[in-house]
């Protein structure tokens, strides 16, 4: 059993997934924030590797990766930075990134470097299960779970295939577009968790527009965890130590999640 | 070993290619192959294709023995293919019109488009208006400075053109702002892709509606003297005008391909678009294949004096002929193209597109090598109004 498997081993607990950009605003600011993620009550962090045509992303993170571009974040600052995070908490911690810096690194060698920093999963959204066996092998060789994502669009046939394929959870994407936060959760939501999860036993966690209490709620009776990504890279970038309005939105989360 | 069966099942031409994009769009992806490949065994579909091409864009366009050039050059006899000749004054029109008739056919009344000189944008908003569709084209800020009279007459056509801040603010950066928005509007929209790049189907897509290109000229020399021809010279920005005529003679391996890439200010001073000359293989807008980028996989910033060359990716099956050397890929730089343009301009009495200069350059290069007997195209994708501005500032400058 993975250490992603265990979050999802305990009963009635949902998970609360949470994304930040290394190195955004400042590579300092990325070591201090996750411990605390996690002590606030994140189940799984997402250490987002910038890269610099992120297209499924909205203009928030398309931002911070910008930034932490100009900063001169690599895949190896990336890597140094699980490491130092992992010596400070034992939450499950997965890279989120495109597929070309990965494929660059060399994916056998990513793949090592990455169980070597105690990074757990990777989530690869320009990679669909179908263009995937080279990644998944390496993934597999050294013990990581490779998360695919589902999306309104998915028939039911890819829903079969991406369930298949994805280890630690599912990454359902809750609505047609790019990362961000938006107002309302989407129309048909409940269906479409309902569509999957007549194909899975898997876990299930929803992202893509998930931003206040009140939405996390509703998506918590739906599936088994949420993710929360713009609306806390938002929240990083105005905040700072001791980073109380990151924390008072995360512990405000995991309340709703816990009722 | 036969070229013209592939891209295989999945999309690929040897290892390049593929699908890699965000899950929603594989659906779509899939829902567009079925739509062509029927497309393709629709008489009535091939037949309003071919009027069109026919009486709105104005096919065949000639192959022309430019004499004085040949002359000037001093060996070879220089054909030019006149792509520039075609309605909106690009071959961009060919694709433009097809993959028009595939959205209708669809029932997508929305389209969106990238575009980077803009030809392929007024390709797309003409096709929009003459078949009354929405029209959004993306395009980046650098690149509509540089370009504003094609930004123009986008927007005479009825089409809405978003301009794009983010990146380097040029054509890398409007692919990315199209691709958002068609998985957002993905159900409701048609993406009318202008280049032989991103996901199967697209490369091929484009590839067989710009083959007309091609095909015309196989006949219009076999018709002239005979034979095939011993070159064809085409440039290679995404590399939709070069696979357009090339593709035809692709397993006629007596018929040398020369692709010609742009080199900005030089390889050496990394600001070029050489992506198969001077990249590696990679992965950028759902494609795997030689692309412009860092030791980390960060998408390089290119340059060209050429809008419609300035692009760190290319093509997948260019990638693949590179790699099985089918096909030769030469670089021209900025100054070498502005000297062909003007070449051409006073030689010939044809302004050419400053993409097309870069194709004639090379001729200028390797004509005189050559002897009388030899016959060389050169693919005249497009003609250089829109450039007018960039020669204009450059001359001034100078």
């Amino acid at each position: 059993m993975s250490r992603i498997d265990t979050v999802f081993s305990q009963p009635k607990r949902k998970a609360l997934v949470a994304y930040v950009t290394v190195g955004y605003p400042t590579v300092k600011s990325t070591l201090e924030i996750v411990p605390m993620l996690a002590e606030c009550g994140c189940d799984i962090v997402e250490l987002g590797i910038p890269f610099s045509d992120p297209l499924a992303d909205g203009a928030t993170i398309q931002e911070a990766s910008f930034q932490a571009l100009q900063a001169g974040v690599t895949p190896r600052t990336c890597l140094e930075v699980a490491e130092q995070i992992r010596r400070k908490t034992d939450v499950p911690l997965a890279f989120m990134t495109y597929y070309n810096p990965v494929l660059r690194y060399g994916l056998e060698a990513f793949c090592t470097a990455c169980a070597r920093a105690g990074v757990e999963g990777l989530i690869v959204p320009d990679l669909p299960p179908d263009e995937s066996v080279d990644l998944d092998g390496a993934a597999q060789n050294h013990g990581l779970d490779l998360i695919f994502l589902l999306t309104p669009t998915s028939n039911n046939e890819r829903i079969r295939l991406v369930v298949e394929k994805s280890r630690g959870f599912v990454y359902v994407v809750s609505l047609l577009g790019v990362t961000g936060a938006r107002d309302s959760l989407p129309a048909g939501l409940g269906d479409f968790i309902g569509r999957i999860r007549n194909e899975t036993a898997k876990p299930l966690c929803v992202g893509f527009g998930i931003s206040t209490p009140d939405q996390a709620k509703q998506v918590g009776q739906l599936a088994d965890g949420i993710i929360v990504g713009s609306r806390l890279v938002q929240l990083i970038r105005d905040d700072k130590l001791p980073y109380e309005k990151v924390t008072s939105f995360v512990r405000g989360l995991r309340l709703v999640l816990d009722k | 070993m036969k070229y013209s069966i592939l891209p295989d099942s999945r999309g690929y031409y040897g290892q390049f290619g593929g699908k890699f994009v965000p899950e929603t769009l594989m659906f779509a992806l899939k829902e567009l192959e079925e739509a062509y490949r029927d497309a393709q065994k629709d008489e009535d579909f091939q037949q309003k294709l071919n009027q069109l091409l026919n009486d709105y864009v104005g096919r065949p366009t000639p192959l022309y023995l430019a004499a004085k050039l040949t002359e000037q050059c001093g060996g070879a006899q220089v054909l030019l293919k006149r792509e520039d000749l075609a309605h909106t004054g690009a071959h961009k029109i060919n694709n433009a019109i097809g993959q028009g008739l595939l959205a209708v056919r669809m029932g997508k009344r929305r389209v969106i488009a990238e575009t980077g000189a803009g030809q392929h944008g007024v390709a797309v908003a003409t096709v929009c208006a003459l078949f009354g569709l929405e029209c959004v084209v993306y395009m980046g800020a650098e690149d509509i400075r540089r370009q504003s009279m094609n930004v123009f007459r986008m927007e005479l056509l009825g089409a809405d053109v978003h301009s794009v801040d983010s990146g380097s603010r040029t054509l890398k950066d409007a692919v990315n702002e199209a691709v958002r928005d068609w998985v957002t509007n993905v159900e409701t929209t048609y993406y009318l892709l202008g280049s032989s790049v991103g996901p199967h189907p697209y490369p091929m897509l484009v590839r067989d509606f710009q083959s007309v290109i091609g095909r015309e000229t196989r006949e219009q020399i076999l018709s002239s003297h005979g034979r095939l021809p011993d070159y064809i010279v085409a440039c290679v920005g995404g590399g939709s005008n070069s696979i357009g005529i090339f593709f035809p003679f692709i397993d006629d391996e007596d018929v040398k391909l020369i692709g010609v890439e742009a080199e900005g200010q030089g390889v050496a001073s990394g600001k070029h678009s050489a992506s198969l000359s001077a990249g590696s293989p990679g992965v950028l807008h759902g494609a795997h294949s030689y692309l412009l980028q860092d030791d980390n996989g960060q998408i390089s910033e290119t340059h060209s004096i050429a809008p419609g060359l300035d692009y760190p990716g290319v093509s997948p099956e260019h990638s693949y002929y590179k790699d099985t050397g089918r096909v030769s890929y030469v670089t021209v730089n900025d100054r070498e193209a502005l000297e062909a343009f003007k070449l051409l301009t006073t030689t010939e009495g044809i302004i050419p597109a400053l993409e097309s200069a870069h194709a004639i350059a090379h001729v200028t290069r390797l004509a005189p090598e050559l002897s009388r007997d030899t016959l060389v195209v050169v693919n005249l994708s497009g003609r250089g109004d829109k450039d007018l501005g960039i020669v204009n500032e450059v001359l001034t400058d100078e």
